[in-house]
């Protein structure tokens, strides 16, 4: 698993106090792990700073509410830690 | 102050937001109908309203680094602290210090003092959303002025 699965199921974890073993890549942060949006802003924050990104969450959630794409397309794990790598990809050098 | 208005901010005395840094100055009114009750024969601020001094303080700091395009609505407080009585007519003074800002939500180190001596902190969180409506951010900014935000940061970029 990538080192950013990593560091993000450790930020959940530890965050919203969640056993680590239960954090799968298919889990989804919400509907499987029971992250409330409150919570979510304490993971949001971990991750941004920890990858130095800003997550916007705003235009996520604006796009989920709108019904242009599922919520597991940025709250599944896996597509939560693609779209963080992209994220860090893009950050200026 | 006024209390009974949630008016918690007199006058905004450093606003920075390049650097992520708010202070204030805030005098506790001498009478107010919350020292009726809070407490009969020993009238104190109460630490809610210590906490709502430090959150506008921040939510100040905030909005203005979005040059009022949104509004910060206050969603978590931690490690608060309130680590002493406040008087009526006491003068204090607050600072807030922008940890993050995030995507829809931001983050201050709020603390008070009042004569250099810490009086309370805390760590507060905001969901930072477009203002409801225009009534809101027409007070908001009237308010903005009164307290003394500099007119470079009420409009938008």
């Amino acid at each position: 698993m990538s080192s950013t699965f990593e560091t993000v199921v450790g930020i959940i974890s530890e965050t919203c106090d969640i056993p680590r073993e239960t954090i799968t890549p298919e889990s989804h942060a919400i509907n499987d792990l029971g992250i409330d949006s409150l919570d979510f802003l304490d993971v949001a924050f971990a991750i941004d700073k920890a990858f130095g990104i800003k997550m916007p969450l705003e235009q996520w959630t604006q796009e989920v509410n709108e019904g242009k794409v599922s919520s597991d397309q940025y709250f599944v794990l896996q597509h939560l830690c693609a779209n963080i790598d992209k994220l860090v990809a893009a950050k200026p050098a | 102050m006024r209390l009974e208005y949630f008016q918690m901010v007199d006058r905004i005395t450093e606003l920075d937001p390049a650097a992520g840094l708010v202070r204030a100055d805030c005098r506790v009114p001498e009478a107010s109908p919350v020292f009726e009750g809070h407490f009969p024969g020993h009238p104190i601020l109460p630490g809610v309203l210590m906490i709502e001094t430090m959150a506008q303080t921040g939510g100040w700091l905030v909005i203005a680094t979005l040059r009022f395009t949104r509004m910060a609505f206050l969603a978590q407080v931690k490690e608060a602290k309130l680590r002493a009585f406040v008087s009526p007519g006491q003068e204090l003074q607050t600072e807030a210090r922008l940890l993050h800002d995030g995507s829809g939500y931001a983050m201050v180190e709020g603390r008070m003092t009042s004569a250099g001596k810490a009086v309370a902190s805390a760590a507060i969180t905001y969901r930072v959303v477009p203002f409801p409506n225009e009534t809101l951010r027409a007070q908001m900014l009237a308010t903005a002025r009164r307290v003394g935000v500099p007119e470079e940061y009420l409009h938008g970029e």
